[in-house]
Order: structure tokens, then sequence, then C-alpha cells
């Protein structure tokens, strides 16, 4: 096994019924790779995070994710990654300082260990004034920064990221790319899906999933070459347009 | 005649603690597609629902084709459509019975409009059995907007149709905005999807309950006020920390593969010298050009210029 590699997946497959979510899928993520996963809607992305994030069984094929089995291993995946969706990331109703040591605590560091690393965290985050005040009185910008701090607080060794910026201020948003390229910088592989195009140009790789199926898989710059395109958004809309489905 | 006039409206919540809406006016031609662009927060869903006469302003005036917003509030109900952002179709109802439902509210039946949504509708007529809840996003999205049209509105809302929405479909439904628009509608649509604006005829760009500015996208685009230079390397994270060290720089900002830059003097910049000094940095694949602004741009440079002016 490649040790430079924390995510391969070999012909992972996800049926419900007759239904292929996810069909025949293989690639690899390099460590401190950021690696951008798009698809369509309905295009199996979220089939294939839950697995890789250790919630959901495969139906066939094979993957690991930080050296650990997505069928055997789930709980040891779970230890070693973190996670950060758009819809759920914190409690609105426990303060900044709550959060990170709930967060913490579930992922299994130490009292001490979390005092000493929140209040790292809450000085970093310039958030010193707001740590006692609930997470949801903060503007969605802060919300999301802390968010991503709190995902990776128990230095994962990959951070899964599921729309992490949809409807953030523009400013905010490329604040928050560069709180991703600075953990990728210290090792932490990011996988990230994004409906904002520009965003899968920040990434050194690139997935676009059409139907269950990895349509193209490889740098933007070669995207844009083989599709003879100006922009990832046109090599997107070639590859997604001829997609049968459509779902959540 | 303006199909929708916001006069010095301001909202807040929780007694004045939260202000949404910061005294806002602005004014909607009959016939307009209309666009509010800015980001969660902004404050586009209040100026909705205070048109939609769902939610009281605490100051100001609104009407929408000449009817208060506040006095004249059934007969606006009766006239507008309103596609909110969350999705709010009874999820229990088929396809077929959700716009029923809906027609038959507002005293009117399918087959009386049915030119304006047909082309819309006949895209989910396979699955006019299936209910709501079952339905894929782009689905609901297309019968959401056949519902909030079934009485022929003259004024429509469209409160962020596309957010969450892939590329391919986002297209799909403008071009179907576009349609509808020519039936003479009023649209007003809100996003926070920069690229959209441009589709819109005049937009207003929307940010912590202001607005910053009204105009056609072209005029935003042409009012930003000094030369744009695109910069780009081969490691974009590690351009953008030496741009940032540079200070003759004012703005840098990652847009895909270039990051977009403002200098503090806007004096032609030497693209040749500027090249080769980024090149003696250890930048690998450096180009570097002029452009001219997108919204995106302008919707940053105006955010900046808004924090620098507050205490």
């Amino acid at each position: 096994m490649n040790d430079d590699k924390v995510i391969v997946c070999e012909e992972l497959t996800k049926q419900f019924g007759d239904f292929v979510a996810v069909n025949h899928i293989s690639f690899d993520v390099r460590k401190g790779e950021i690696f951008g996963f798009l698809g369509a809607n309905g295009a199996g992305k979220t089939t294939a995070m839950r697995i890789l994030c250790g919630l959901s069984y495969p139906s066939s094929g094979k993957a690991t994710v930080a050296g650990f089995d997505v069928y055997k291993q789930q709980e040891s995946i779970k230890k070693n990654i973190g996670y950060m969706s758009q819809k759920f990331s914190l409690y609105e109703n426990l303060t900044v300082t709550e959060n990170i040591e709930f967060f913490g605590g579930v992922y299994g560091l130490s009292r001490p260990e979390i005092r000493k690393r929140s209040d790292r965290l809450v000085s970093k985050l310039g958030l010193t004034q707001e740590a006692k005040k609930l997470v949801g009185s903060l503007p969605l910008g802060w919300k999301q920064k802390l968010a991503f701090s709190v995902a990776i607080f128990h230095d994962p060794q990959i951070v899964f990221l599921d729309e992490p910026t949809g409807g953030v201020d523009p400013i905010t948003r490329r604040q928050f790319w560069d709180m991703i390229y600075e953990a990728a910088a210290t090792g932490i592989t990011v996988f990230v899906t994004t409906h904002y195009m520009d965003e899968a140009e920040y990434c050194n790789r690139i997935t676009v999933m059409v139907d269950g199926k990895v349509e193209a898989l490889d740098t933007p710059g070669n995207l844009k070459a083989r599709y003879q395109a100006a922009s990832m958004d046109e090599v997107f809309y070639q590859l997604a347009r001829g997609a049968k489905r459509s779902a959540d | 005649m303006n199909a929708v006039v916001l006069d010095h409206i301001t909202k807040t919540y929780e007694a004045g603690k939260v202000l949404a809406v910061d005294d806002v006016s602005l004014e909607v031609a009959a016939g307009e597609l209309f666009g509010l662009i800015g980001p969660d927060g902004a404050g586009k869903t209040s100026i909705f629902r205070i048109l939609t006469t769902l939610l009281l302003p605490d100051k100001g005036t609104a009407s929408v084709n000449g009817r208060d917003c506040v006095k004249d509030y059934k007969a606006i109900r009766r006239s507008v459509g309103y596609m909110p952002g969350r999705f709010s179709l009874y999820q229990d109802l088929t396809v077929a019975e959700n716009l029923h439902f809906f027609a038959t509210l507002f005293g009117t039946t399918i087959d009386a409009n049915y030119d304006l949504i047909r082309d819309i509708y006949e895209q989910i007529k396979p699955f006019s059995d299936r209910r709501a809840g079952k339905l894929s996003g782009g689905m609901k999205q297309k019968l959401a907007l056949c519902c909030a049209l079934v009485h022929k509105p003259e004024v429509l809302f469209l409160d962020e149709p596309t957010t969450g929405v892939d590329a391919v479909s986002r297209k799909e439904f403008w071009e179907m905005l576009r349609t509808l628009k020519q039936q003479g509608i009023t649209i007003v649509v809100s996003t926070p999807y920069m690229d959209e604006a441009v589709l819109c005829e005049r937009i207003a760009l929307i940010q912590g309950g202001k607005i910053m500015s009204v105009d056609t996208p072209a005029s935003v685009i042409a009012t930003f006020p000094v030369q744009l230079y695109a910069v780009k390397a081969a490691n974009i994270y590690r351009l953008l920390t030496s741009l940032r060290e540079d200070t003759a720089i004012d703005s840098c900002y990652a847009f895909g593969e270039y990051v977009h830059v403002t200098f503090r003097h806007d004096t032609d910049q030497d693209l040749p010298q500027w090249q080769q000094k980024l090149a003696a940095q250890g930048h690998e694949q450096v180009d570097v050009k002029k452009i001219s602004p997108s919204i995106e741009d302008s919707f940053i440079r105006l955010m900046n210029e808004k924090q620098n002016v507050q205490p």
C-alpha cells in the first residue's frame, strides 16, 4: 500500500434496490491534497461521501479511508476524519466555547487538551469577545469559519466539507478558502463539494460525478484543456448536461 | 408605472436588536426582471415578505402595482405570485393536487392560464401522480414555480430559487424566467450567486440590510473606479500570500485560477516587469493581464468601501 494515499476507492458501489446510486467508482486521494468532488444534484456525491465517512456500507467494491476499511473499521474512520456541511455544523443554542468543548469531547480529546486548544482557537479566530455568546447570534460567515475550525480541531487526517460556502458573502467565501489552503499546507487532506465553479479551480484535483459514475478526474488545468473549455463552469456544463438523473 | 416601490423601509427583529433591512428604497418598473443580489443575512427575504404582505415594516412604505403593502394587503395577495426560499408546497399532496389546490385558492383553474405554465408543467407532468415530497430538487423547484404562476400574477417574487441547485439546472431555470418575462410579468428574484446578476435587467447589490448599488449590471461594472488586473501562477495560495505582502497592492482576491488585483496608485502597470518580479519571487507559470471586472468584483469593492467608512 502506498502511504501517500489517504483515500483509496476501487469499484465502490452502492445500490438501493434496483437503483445504483454509486456505480463502480475508483479514485485515490493523496495526503495534503485539496480534492474537489463535483456533480449535478442526484449524481451520487452524498451517498459516496457517507460511505467514506463511515456512515453507510457499500454494496460492493473496496475503499479505505485514512488506512481503515469502510466495511470493518467505521469507528476508526470516524475518529480520523472531520466533517462539516452547510446544513449542519454547530449547535446554535450552545456558546462558542461550549461547541468547541462538545466536539472536542466527541472526537475523544482530553479535557486539559481541549482547554488548551480552545483558547488558542478562540484567539486565532478573533472571537475572544464572543466566546460566551450563543453560536446562533453570530453572523453566518463567522459560524462557517468556526465550524471549519471545529471540524479540524482534533487534527484529523482528512476533513470532508459538504458545500461549506453556500450563501456566504464573496469576501467570507475567500477567507474560508484561505483556511482550507492553510489546513492543506499542514498536511490535512481536504475533500470538498461545491456548487461554485470558481472554487473548483482552487482544488488540486477534481472529480465530476454524473449518474453515479466518475466521468472525469484530473487537475482543473487538464480538464479545461481536454474539454477545450475556458472555465470549470464550461467543463461541468459539458459533462453534467447529459445527466439522466436528478435528485437531492 | 413602477410595479414595486420600497420607500425608506426599515425592519428589525428581536425588539429592535437585529437590524434586517436598513432604510431601503428602490423601484422596479413594470415588466422588469429585477435581481436582489446578496449573501445570506443581507435582508433579501425580509424585503420579499414585506412586499408579499407577510411582514410589517417598522418604518417606511411599500407598494406593489400602486397598492399599499399594509392597507391593501388583500388585493396584493390576489395579484402576486410568491415562491419562498424554503420549499413550501404540500409534501403529502401529489404534483397535480398541489397545482389544483393553488388554482382553487385563487379562484381559478389550471386550464384557465395553462398557456403561462405549459412549458414548465410539461416537464413535470410525467410525475403528476407523485407526492411533492418525493420529487427531486429540480422538479420541486419547477412545481413551486407553476404553483406561483397558476393564477397569472402581475408580479412574481422568487426568493433564492436557485440556491443549492446545480449549475446545469440553474441555467435552465433562468431560461424559464426569460420566457416568463416576455409574457409581461414583472419578476423580482433574489440570489446569492453573483454570476446570475448579469441575467437580470437591473440589480440591487445588498449586504447587511443596506443597498450598496442599484443599476443595470453593465453600469455597476462600468462604475468600478480603478483598473483591475488578473494574475495567475502554478500555486495560487503562494501567489496570494506574496501579493498580500506587496504594499503597492490595494486588494487581491482569488477568482478561480486567477487572482484579481487592484493597486493603491491607479497608474498603468508595466506588465512584463511585474511578471518578471513575480518569477523572481519563485512563482512558476506566471501570467498577468488587464481585465474588466465582474459583478462579484464590484460587490467585494463596495463591501470593503462600506466597511471602511463605518466607525
